[in-house]
């Protein structure tokens, strides 16, 4: 059945609009959009946010919410799908159409085993025994690389991983052998090793399921590894469609080359010595850390859980220290317990020389005046009451810098101007910022008192790439001039490799390697952060090609 | 009237959830832990109840000053030991509540456990009718009302479920009285049978009290009918108001779980919209659900002394409201000590079905 | 997620920015429609327990007209009384109209003091946990899942003294209603603080370097107070239905000190099986009525309050079949 159709496209769409309404008034979200995906071919759809390009892949799918308008055709095969009635369309999703969704935890529902939602599609669409829909759970689970399909068929969704889920996630996308699988944002919740694992099922999709994917995505990374054309979104339009390759080497619009342009890249330069006060040798560091164990408490009859365990490093004066690793490395955990947001369990770690292992309240009170921290998510570290004026001029106040909100607006406006923000941002309320705007007020509020230290908890992981890029080279320039020493937490190792002089990569709370950066990054000694380098997707087709062959190779190898 | 729109679900505390996985253990604990709350619960209660009521003074005074002479008095409450120290008496009596007893009426002398045995049947009947109707009525519309969020059967619904709640259960009861009794004259006006009916089950040997079930034993089509006739309006008015209730709270949970992620992915395979609803959103929004139902179960209670002190229905409520006239508080701290560990062992089921139905504490 | 973001909401100040205004210009329909009526009715019930004095044919306790004869009982509504007399000999368009200020000066009283004792212990109980927050919580638990009424019953018993006058007064009934609703905004208002609490903006206060006293009333006090409006409109019905059932049970009001519609429908009881539907109905409306507004008003500001709930305008376009997914 899918031979005769091989010639027609699998998906096209023309002249599609699609309008919200919503609090602020209509959002005309996509704008006359045309496009065509063929058939068992990956095409991705990238952007950044607000361009569009989720909006546009649900409405292959009928499944926009009630607010929106649409205009224009989608025809799956033949189909019209904005035209067909609700019958229609329901028949049409699942076998002609499915979807993956960005965020397997809660794409699966709670309540009941895998295998019967597995089912449920199957029986939507055929009259099919109990025996006969286990049978084909059973068998799509193990197609997607579920270990022990058998018995994890009855499982509840909280009993996988996070990459498992996707994984069931996408079997119950493929049990219907439908043309066009839409995959939306499907690895952006994942780490990069269980990434690479994904992008691997879905090329499989394509090559062995015979399905086209339409990959939303906005990592250039995994365009590169998987996408065979590419559409670039802005604004609700496509600004360029071209095949990957063409896209990465010459692309044609101006968009483009600056969307690739912000990309961060694996460079392995060597940064310049660290600034400031020169690294005085036998100097004290600014932070010390030895053999540091952090345990969160169980609850109880459970045992505690230990989040860093025996961990040695130093941030020196003027340095910039990269904190990598995957979610729960316990990477956050140390940031937190040298800001003193979390208890210190046990080994040492000396901030400015006090110890912090058993310190109250009173004696971390004069560090913290030396400290800036910088949170991961722009939208909830300013309190939604206060502007930002006033937000910036808290530290101000409590270390008595200044008498008042109005004695500290002039310092606030010098702080404002530093971090590239106009001054009459500070009578604005946090809601009215932009992401980027909200994290580089995070940044001048985190620096208002000269701080010593400046700690940056995934800073930029929220933004979208151009954003920040400009963060990232606000944040550079401000280190070169201030000369603060700063611990820079993130999971991405591009963005280490452009800001970090050291680096520290982290495995399930123990250290796995340290050193410079270029060295670490440039020739890993450790497996695992061999493993995390390889999984990398970069940004450019033709290598990642290579790279993914290198590591599938390797994979092989190991038993 | 405890009623809030949202009641924030009791969350099963101290469950290992999530991660931990194959652990049967997590739920055995967390059975343990819940079953052990129960005493805190009810000794809290014990406590207030004990130092509210006597805080004002005693019992005896209370019921009988002014209507005997001072010494009389005096001689009395010194017999029934209300002289010693307060917390004498408050460890004295928490010694009875957990040998069982909970003390004696002034007024008629009979032990609130005789009271509650006699009684309890009556309102546990009128409990489970009042249930029955909401269950009926309640979760259908709630679930319609989700499904049509917004538009006018929805509000209509909405609107009808706050007039359920807006309507005290006393009034709701005669509203129906006047209609159904006395303008139309179709239904009894109190009362839980008629007289010969009732001559019948008093002459029963060991009755439940359970009027419905004493009929079915009596094997007497008349008085099963008769039972069931004088339950109507009763029933209506309780339920009713739970009904509203329990609307309210299946539409807020449904809409919650109608707009989840896995609802759009069950609906990207093909599921259709009435398999979504009564399925797939239905399970996940059943947990919160019957947390709250357990927290209503209190709300029932209270409404059932006014229920019954409306229509006559002999049952604990009744019998409260008829030791407050009495002043007899000795009766009424007795029963509503008995009703606190009612509710919290009827919470306590709640909640263990609630883990039960849920695979992230099972598992 | 690149789906629409709603753009930056336009810039409100000043008094639009206040609850209840607020919620009212984002609504939209149905949602509208239900918060209009709500605030309507709930605006005649202030005015009526306002101006009563003006609006009340007699007294609330009144037996005689001017001419000094006895109004008598039970009498039909008539053009003297528009609304009959109760079995007491007293005007029922009267008692009406005196009872909402008596339900007004309960709920006023009863919000009053439940919300400060209610917000202060939820507010220490969530941002400092430890033992005293487990106590607190399970003495609210076990409180909560109570029936109110008993407990209000009980309170009634307390604050009148246990004695033979039950003549308590409003301040009576509205203290024992607190006693029950404390345990509410402690629950609430704790959810609320251990939810801000956990909030980055929270974590970063402490980075700064700001004290308890500081983060707990500049940042977590405030930021968890935004439901009261909600709460305030819920626990008023709920206090009006509780001071109604004390009223009913005999534990609410005398009727020489002020009118109160519980009391009357007690009274009510044995007319309805005469037939005598003036004595009940009317009062009885007047619960509903109220409940009804000041329900519909919360009701509203919850699902303004609630993204997932609040509905939204459609486009300006008339919604073709294409639009969305019909219902079944």
């Amino acid at each position: 059945m899918t031979e005769s159709r091989v010639e027609s496209d699998a998906v096209r769409i023309r002249d599609l609009d699609v309008t919200f309404a919503t609090d602020g008034g209509d959002v005309h979200a996509v704008r006359d959009v045309s496009l065509q995906v063929r058939r068992r071919e990956v095409l991705a759809i990238v952007g950044e946010s607000g361009s569009g390009k989720t909006v546009t892949a649900k409405t292959i799918l009928r499944l926009l919410p009630e607010t929106a308008l649409t205009s224009g055709a989608v025809v799956l095969d033949g189909t019209d799908v904005l035209r067909v009635s609700g019958q229609r369309m329901r028949e049409l999703r699942g076998t002609d159409v499915a979807m993956v969704f960005q965020e397997p935890s809660t794409a699966l529902n709670p309540v009941f085993p895998v295998g019967w939602q597995i089912a449920e599609g199957l029986r939507a669409h055929a009259r099919i025994s109990r025996a006969q829909a286990r049978t084909r759970a059973v068998d799509i689970l193990r197609r997607v690389g579920i270990p022990d399909p058998e018995t994890r068929v009855n499982y509840y969704p909280h009993q996988f991983s996070g990459g498992q889920k996707q994984r069931v996630v996408i079997a119950m996308a493929l049990v219907l052998n439908p043309s066009v699988i839409v995959a939306d944002e499907p690895t952006t919740a994942l780490d990069v090793t269980v990434q690479a694992e994904i992008l691997d099922l879905l090329r499989r999709c394509r090559d062995e399921f015979g399905a086209a994917v339409v990959l939303i995505t906005h990592n250039m990374g995994v365009v590169a590894d998987l996408a065979d054309r590419v559409s670039v979104m802005y604004e609700g339009r496509v600004v360029e469609t071209a095949p990957v390759e063409e896209l990465f080497s010459a692309p044609r619009e101006e968009y483009t080359r600056r969307l690739l342009a912000a990309v961060p890249r694996l460079t392995l330069a060597a940064k310049p010595a660290p600034v400031g006060q020169a690294r005085r040798t036998g100097g004290e560091a600014i932070v010390a850390a030895h053999g540091l164990v952090i345990e969160y408490p169980g609850r109880l009859a459970q045992k505690a859980f230990r989040a860093v365990d025996d961990v040695d490093f130093d941030i020196n004066a003027g340095e910039v220290l990269g904190l990598v690793g995957e979610s729960g490395s316990g990477k956050s955990t140390i940031g937190r317990a040298i800001a003193g947001l979390t208890r210190v369990t046990d080994g040492s770690l000396a901030v400015f020389g006090t110890e912090l292992r058993g310190a109250g309240e009173r004696r971390l009170r004069p560090l913290r005046r030396d400290i800036g921290f910088v949170f991961q998510d722009p939208a909830t570290s300013f309190n939604p009451l206060f502007t930002i004026a006033q937000a910036i001029a808290e530290p101000l106040l409590v270390h008595g810098a200044a008498s008042g909100a109005a004695a500290a607006r002039g310092r606030v406006d010098e702080l404002l101007e530093q971090v590239q923000l106009p001054g009459a941002f500070g009578d604005r309320f946090p809601h009215e910022l932009s992401g980027g705007q909200r994290q580089r007020a995070s940044l001048a509020r985190a620096l208002a008192l000269d701080p010593k230290l400046l700690i940056a908890d995934e800073p930029t992981s929220a933004l979208d790439v151009s954003v920040q890029a400009r963060v990232l080279e606000l944040f550079a320039e401000l280190q070169q001039r201030l000369g603060f020493a700063c611990l820079f937490i993130t999971h991405d190792l591009a963005v280490v490799d452009q800001v970090a002089h050291r680096v520290v990569v982290l495995h399930r709370g123990r250290i796995a390697e340290q050193g410079p950066t270029p060295e670490v990054l440039g020739a890993p000694r450790d497996p695992d952060t061999r493993r995390l380098l390889a999984s990398l997707p970069v940004p450019d087709p033709r290598e990642q090609a290579a790279r993914r062959a290198a590591r599938l190779a390797a994979e092989s190898r190991r038993p | 009237m405890s009623t809030t729109i949202e009641v924030p679900p009791v969350s099963p505390p101290a469950v290992p959830r999530g991660r931990r996985r194959n652990r049967p253990s997590g739920l055995l604990l967390y059975l343990l832990v819940r079953a052990l709350l129960i005493i805190p619960t009810v000794f809290i209660l014990v406590t207030l109840v004990f130092f509210l009521m006597r805080s004002t003074g005693d019992p005896i005074t209370a019921a009988l000053g002014g209507r005997l002479p001072a010494d009389q008095l005096q001689e009395r409450i010194r017999e029934a030991g209300y002289d010693r120290p307060l917390l004498v008496q408050y460890v004295d009596y928490l010694g009875q509540i957990a040998r069982g007893d909970f003390g004696r009426s002034l007024s008629d002398g009979r032990s609130i456990g005789e009271i509650v045995v006699t009684f309890g049947g009556a309102t546990l009947e009128l409990a489970v009718y009042a249930l029955l109707v909401a269950f009926v009525v309640g979760v259908p519309l709630g679930m319609l009302a989700a499904k049509l969020r917004d538009r006018w059967p929805d509000a209509t619904l909405r609107v009808l479920a706050i007039l359920a709640y807006a309507t005290p259960v006393f009034f709701a009861g005669l509203l129906l009285k006047l209609v159904f009794s006395v303008w139309l004259n179709v239904l009894p006006v109190a009362g839980r049978a008629s007289t010969r009916v009732q001559i019948q089950f008093d002459s029963m040997p060991n009755p439940t009290g359970i009027y419905l079930i004493d009929a079915i034993r009596l094997g007497d089509g008349n008085a099963i009918g008769d039972v069931l006739w004088h339950a109507i309006l009763p029933g209506l008015a309780l339920g009713l108001l739970t009904a509203g209730i329990f609307l309210r709270l299946v539409r807020t949970n449904m809409i919650d779980t109608l707009g989840r992620d896995y609802i759009d992915a069950a609906r990207s395979r093909g599921v259709g919209e009435f398999r979504l609803t009564r399925t797939h959103a239905w399970r996940p929004a059943l947990i919160p659900i019957i947390t709250v139902i357990g927290l209503q179960i209190a709300l029932l209670l209270g409404g059932a002394v006014l229920t019954e002190t409306t229509f006559e229905w002999r049952g604990l409520g009744f019998q409260i409201a008829q030791y407050l006239q009495a002043r007899d508080f000795v009766a009424v701290q007795g029963m509503v000590v008995v009703l606190a560990i009612i509710v919290a062992v009827t919470n306590f089921v709640v909640d263990v079905i609630a883990a039960l139905i849920d695979p992230r504490v099972r598992y | 997620m690149s789906a629409a973001d709603p753009l930056a909401p336009p810039r409100v100040r000043g008094w639009k920015r206040l609850p209840v205004v607020r919620q009212l210009r984002q609504s939209v329909g149905l949602q509208r429609g239900m918060l209009v009526t709500g605030l309507v009715i709930t605006g005649l019930f202030l005015l009526t327990a306002l101006l009563a004095p003006f609006l009340a044919p007699y007294g609330y306790a009144q037996l005689q007209g001017a001419d000094g004869r006895n109004f008598g009982a039970q009498v039909p509504p008539s053009a003297a009384h528009p609304l009959g007399t109760t079995v007491g000999g007293f005007d029922v368009l009267s008692r009406v109209i005196w009872g909402a200020q008596t339900a007004l000066g309960a709920i006023v009283v009863a919000v009053l003091l439940s919300i400060v004792v209610g917000v202060l212990l939820g507010l220490v109980s969530g941002y400092f946990g430890g033992w005293l927050d487990r106590i607190l919580v399970v003495v609210a638990d076990a409180i909560y899942a109570f029936p109110t009424l008993l407990l209000a019953i009980v309170a009634a018993i307390v604050i009148s003294g246990g004695q033979s006058s039950l003549g308590g007064g409003i301040l009576a009934a509205a203290i024992s209603i607190t006693v029950v609703f404390i345990p509410q905004y402690l629950r609430v208002v704790r959810s609320e603080v251990v939810r801000v609490k956990s909030e980055a903006f929270v974590e970063s206060a402490r980075v700064i370097g700001s004290s308890s006293v500081r983060i707990m009333v500049r940042h977590v006090l405030r930021n968890s107070i935004r439901t009261l409006p909600l709460i305030i409109t819920l626990n008023a019905s709920e206090a009006i239905l509780t001071l109604a059932g004390l009223g009913f049970l005999g534990f609410g009001i005398q009727p020489t000190k002020a009118a109160e519609w519980g009391y009357d429908l007690n009274k009510s009881v044995s007319d309805v099986a005469a037939g005598i539907w003036w004595t009940s109905v009317f009062p009885g409306v007047a619960i509903v009525l109220v409940v009804l507004g000041v329900t519909l008003v919360g009701e509203s500001l919850n699902d303004l309050s609630d993204p997932r709930l609040r509905s939204r305008r459609r486009a300006r376009r008339a919604a073709p079949a294409v639009a969305t997914e019909p219902a079944p």
